[in-house]
């Protein structure tokens, strides 16, 4: 077995507890190529099945290919999608403007509590890799959250020998990270592999930019890269040393701890 | 940044465990910095933040991501960083050392293959230094070397190092581990971290980037007997998938495999593989795989799939070593969750032999309880047969956590095995059952064409109660439905088979009795018997004699004021012994044993 085959092994039976254990499971598509990959692995972990429903957390800014690209592979791979979107607060006028954090806290945060509590999820899978910041570094893989949907992260349960987080009171939900032991580097060589289709909003197609990391139009940056394929972006990887979420603006300063406390994924 | 193509790279998992405060993020943080492996800009912005908020730069913060973290000047949780060098690629488990984040660095270090332990050379040997050496112990993990860090703090004095050396190597050896290294070095100044340093000259040993090259990998489990427990099976289409990760060993179609603990075999008819053009033609350790079978068992999570040639233990007892970690002390006498590998059972801690000061090693008998981050021996009674091996044999089914108030609350590791009341028994029908000569008809083919499943109803009850006379009625009414059935009466059997026994030996009896009801499943057959006077004891025997078929005990009573004893369905006062009869077959079709219709192709075969 090589790497890539270690991690697929441990992210589909991490897969395989969730889906045992948790009666009403969803899980994260942002149809980035973290979720993408992730996505891939739960049809391997079902043998071409995704059992459980792909929730999206549409925040009205998104880039539109974003959009195209998640109904056309809904469509091919027969895909169950749920849309979750804060409509009163973008009729409000929520815009990145008012504040990013608020406004994350408000189309992300906010739009996901209100979907997990309308459709009581009590597992939520989420495409989150250690090597992405800080505070995701010290994720479990099975990942508690209390009635608020907060982390407290100062008290986590113990995790050994793959016995997981898989019970928990009424009102609470976990939150399951399968993708937790990849790098961005180790996405693209499985992307690459298996040759999973990915939007092309990660290619420069032609202009001498792409995309690293993909959030919403107004707060998500763009690097020089003349990058066309997947190919090229693990050699481009295997050169850089700038962090990879360096273009997205909410996790400047303490950002995304103070998010991810509060439920942000 | 050294930059080696995954595919040829070699990932390593490392732990860094130790006392608080005794600078274990300031050696990972030295490390990465002295070998160029931080992202650009980090170390100034950390700097820059450090110079804004009026701290002194320490290299911690690099990994210390919590705000909480770096306030406090402490690790809370274990951190995953990653860090190239050579063709090696080292995850690196930051633990925290501070004595109530315990768990914590048992959850960072249970997935390491190695380990760097860090001792201040100015405090010396600390609680917590022996505490995680003592948890890398039980872990189970054996390559660790010791790093005698802040020898700045102490004019870089071979004495004190070798000192520390010889008392922390005593402590280790006393738990049979020993040490790959120990190295001193400054990791605020940067000696011996990635490059020996001029300081400590009288040191020919390696710098901690050589010792953690020097850590080997874990020989691939692949050549070991067969260990795959049953996560799942899946029906998501034509194929019924067992579904689960190989612990140890291979299979490849055509293969004999034992399911343990219901002894039941089945061949692999096909390894399954999504957006694969040819199936696979074997499975190894470490995949997370799934198989289809050549026979339609009736297989649940938890089973633990061997080969015929080496099974897993199995029995409701065994003796382990338990760390730990709950809010509540472990008491003896309460029940427990257990979760081993797949498998969830309750249980109960049936002694607690004696405790064991995870600081001091001090050794305390005859207790009842076992406080937080403390260590057990124990005994564990599972409420029913649990499969495993000893840790000492197969790491991963010799271990187990036990589960309260929702979360992992303890860790154990299996030491021994003890023999219960149903030992003899259930070795017999483990060996027979799985040496059991089949024909070509199946379980699953019979119980299809009958419209019924193969199982025991065990009739018991006060005496004069009217349980004969009721068997009778029960055989009738199902034969006369078209079933399949039997009235296996005790009497018959001492008749005949049993001659030769003494009226004493009641253990040969039952046996007896038991086996004969196995070949009776064994033909397809409902099994009706009357017992006259059984005992909780013989009860269990035949139960497990017959295992994994069902067994229904019916309990018939004169009156309503006596207490009946543990049952699947209560009986008072018959006045009507056919009225009876209904209720039982209304009970066997409640339990999925009888099919609503009689006949062929309309029953859902599940055992």
């Amino acid at each position: 077995m090589d790497y890539l085959d270690v991690l697929e092994s441990q992210s589909i039976y991490i897969f395989r507890e969730a889906y045992k254990n948790f009666k009403n499971l969803c899980m994260l598509w942002s149809m980035g190529k973290d979720s993408t990959a992730l996505l891939w692995l739960a049809r391997k972990a079902f043998f071409g099945h995704v059992p459980f429903p792909l929730v999206h957390i549409d925040t009205g800014y998104k880039i539109p290919e974003m959009i195209e690209y998640r109904d056309k592979v809904a469509r091919e791979w027969n895909l169950r999608l749920v849309i979750g979107m804060n409509k009163n607060a973008l009729k409000e006028g929520m815009h990145p403007d008012q504040g990013r954090i608020k406004c994350c806290t408000a189309l992300k945060t906010q739009g996901l509590k209100s979907l997990l509590e309308e459709k009581n999820y009590t597992g939520v899978i989420v495409g989150v890799r250690s090597d992405e910041e800080g505070t995701r570094s010290k994720e479990r893989y099975f990942s508690p959250r209390d009635k608020n949907n907060e982390w407290d992260f100062r008290d986590q349960p113990p995790e050994l020998w793959n016995q997981f987080k898989i019970s928990f009171p009424e009102g609470t939900h976990v939150r399951v990270h399968p993708l937790l032991d990849w790098t961005e580097l180790n996405i693209w060589e499985y992307i690459s592999r298996e040759k999973v289709p990915v939007i092309d909003l990660y290619f420069d197609r032609g202009g001498g930019t792409r995309y690293r990391s993909l959030g919403c139009a107004p707060c998500t940056g763009s690097i020089k890269s003349t990058a066309t394929s997947v190919e090229d972006i693990i050699e481009e990887l295997k050169h850089t040393t700038v962090a990879e979420r360096a273009g997205r603006a909410q996790d400047e300063g303490r950002g995304l701890e103070v998010l991810r406390k509060e439920g942000y994924m | 940044m050294n930059k080696t193509p995954t595919e040829t790279i070699e990932h390593f998992d490392i732990v860094i465990v130790g006392h608080v405060d005794h600078g274990k993020s300031t050696v990972i943080g030295r490390l990465y910095a002295d070998t160029g492996s931080l992202p650009d800009g980090k170390l100034e912005k950390v700097k820059a933040i450090c110079e804004q908020q009026g701290k002194t730069f320490e290299y911690a913060f690099l990994f210390d991501a919590l705000l909480e973290e770096q306030e406090q000047g402490i690790t809370i949780d274990t951190a995953r960083t990653f860090f190239t060098w050579g063709s090696r690629k080292y995850t690196i488990i930051d633990a925290p050392g501070h004595k109530e984040f315990l768990k914590n660095m048992i959850s960072g270090a249970s997935r390491a293959e190695g380990a760097l332990l860090v001792i201040d050379a100015k405090e010396g040997v600390r609680e917590q230094s022996k505490q995680h050496g003592y948890m890398l112990s039980l872990l189970g993990i054996k390559q660790i070397t010791v790093l005698v860090n802040k020898m700045d703090l102490v004019d870089y004095r071979e004495e004190v190092f070798r000192n520390i050396e010889k008392e922390y190597r005593a402590f280790l050896a006393s738990l049979n581990v020993h040490p790959l290294f120990f190295c001193p070095v400054s990791a605020l100044e940067g000696d011996n971290i990635a490059q020996k340093g001029p300081k400590m000259a009288w040191f020919d040993g390696p710098t901690v980037l050589q010792a953690l090259h020097a850590f080997s990998k874990e020989k691939p489990k692949v050549d070991m007997a067969l260990r795959f427990p049953v996560q799942d099976v899946y029906k998501f289409d034509g194929r019924r998938i067992i579904a689960g990760r190989i612990n140890s060993g291979k299979l490849k179609p055509g293969d004999m495999l034992v399911f343990s603990p219901s002894n039941k075999t089945a061949r692999v008819r096909s390894i399954e593989k999504f957006n694969c053009h040819t199936p696979p033609t074997n499975a190894f350790a470490g995949q997370s795989t799934g198989i289809t079978l050549d026979e339609q068992i009736f297989i649940e999570r938890g089973e633990i799939i061997s080969t015929e040639d080496n099974i897993p233990m199995v029995s409701s007892l065994f003796r382990a070593n338990i760390f730990w970690m709950g809010r509540k002390d472990l008491q003896k006498g309460k029940r427990y969750l257990l979760r081993l590998c797949t498998k969830e059972i309750e249980c109960e801690v049936w002694e607690i032999h004696r405790g064991v000061n995870s600081t001091n090693l001090e050794t305390q008998e005859a207790v009842t309880s076992i406080a937080r981050n403390e260590v057990a021996e124990v005994t564990i009674r599972a409420k029913s047969d649990v499969a495993f091996d000893l840790y000492s044999d197969f790491d991963s089914t010799g271990r187990f956590v036990l589960v309260e108030d929702y979360d992992v609350s303890g860790g154990g590791i299996i030491m021994e095995y003890i023999s219960d009341e149903q030992e003899s028994f259930r070795k017999e029908a483990r060996q027979r059952d799985i040496h059991w000569v089949k024909g070509e008809v199946k379980l699953s083919d019979r119980a299809e064409c009958y419209g019924h499943r193969a199982a025991v109803v065990l009739l018991s009850g006060t005496d004069d109660a009217g349980k004969i006379e009721l068997a009778r009625k029960l055989e009738k009414k199902l034969v006369k439905e078209g079933r399949h059935a039997y009235l296996l009466d005790g009497e018959n059997l001492r008749l005949g088979l049993d001659l030769d026994l003494s009226g004493t030996d009641s253990s040969e009896t039952i046996r007896r009795l038991g086996e004969v009801a196995r070949l009776l499943l064994d033909t397809g057959m409902i099994v009706i018997t009357p017992s006259i006077n059984f005992s909780q004891e013989d009860f269990q025997r035949i139960k497990t004699l017959i295992h994994p078929a069902p067994l229904v005990s019916i309990y018939v009573m004169e009156k309503e004021t006596s207490s009946p004893p543990d049952c699947d369905h209560l009986l008072c006062e018959i006045r009507n012994h056919e009225a009876a009869a209904n209720e039982i077959t209304a009970k066997l079709k409640e339990k999925g044993i009888l099919a609503n219709i009689v006949g062929p192709s309309t029953f859902c075969y599940t055992i």
